[in-house]
């Protein structure tokens, strides 16, 4: 639940993205890379505990999809303040600057 | 266990190879072909640039990985950090950081691989070629 969760994020970032382009105004693609990157991480932890239990990894308990659909979410939020904190920062449209440096 | 810390290790050196490419880096203009038929004249990324993609998929990854794992309680924010340490499972730790880990660590960069592949194959297409007829008016 939580690569499913991570993954529907990552391609709702890539649409967004591909729509803005080729403007990075707001850092969308930062977004994007991170989410596929954190995707393909727990692809691969996905592999190896279907390796490990079989087709039982497709039928979990709803508490543990749940507590899973939870932590998804929890993530997809943290990867939301990362791009947040990476937009502040580099301030593509210099929006922070002009708010700390006011004309007189 | 552990396995965010194989991507986030890849992910130090990559970023320090970037800065280090990056200083040695040259602009290089090219001229572009747009779909309407006219010609602009723009900027190659670099390969730096491209090396930013990589490091943005580990750090990024890793980090959320990294979330999961103080979720689960196999981080803690005390020494020595891991759980497992702290249990005495530092061999099954490493086993599955030399398994999934490394796996992990090989996928992002395969697909980053990819993507390298893929946008050396727009661009080659993208790139005007130079005209016969006109270098020939000019020689």
């Amino acid at each position: 639940m939580t690569l499913l969760t991570t993954i529907f994020a990552a391609i709702i970032c890539t649409v967004i993205w591909y729509k803005g382009a080729p403007k990075s105004e707001m850092k969308v693609g930062s977004l994007c890379l991170i989410y596929w990157g954190a995707s393909l991480m727990w692809l691969v932890d996905a592999i190896s505990e279907y390796v490990e239990i079989g087709a039982e990894y497709f039928t979990p308990a709803p508490s543990d999809m749940l507590n899973d659909l939870y932590l998804g979410l929890s993530v997809v939020a943290l990867g939301l303040i990362i791009w947040l904190v990476i937009l502040l920062v580099k301030d593509p449209k210099g929006v922070v600057k002009a708010a700390l440096f006011k004309k007189k | 266990m552990a396995c965010f810390l194989v991507p986030a290790a890849e992910a130090v050196i990559t970023t320090v190879a970037s800065k280090v490419i990056k200083s040695k880096e040259s602009e290089e203009s090219v001229r572009l072909s747009l779909p309407d038929g006219s010609v602009e004249e723009t900027k190659k990324i670099s390969f730096s640039a491209k090396l930013g993609w990589l490091n943005k998929m580990l750090w990024g990854g890793s980090a959320l990985l990294a979330f999961e794992h103080v979720w689960h309680g196999e981080v803690v924010p005390f020494f020595p950090f891991l759980s497992a340490v702290e249990t005495g499972e530092t061999a099954e730790m490493l086993a599955e950081m030399g398994t999934a880990g490394v796996m992990m660590a090989v996928l992002v960069t395969a697909v980053w691989g990819g993507m390298l592949a893929i946008s050396s194959v727009v661009e080659k297409r993208a790139l005007c070629a130079p005209e016969p007829a006109a270098e020939g008016a000019q020689g």
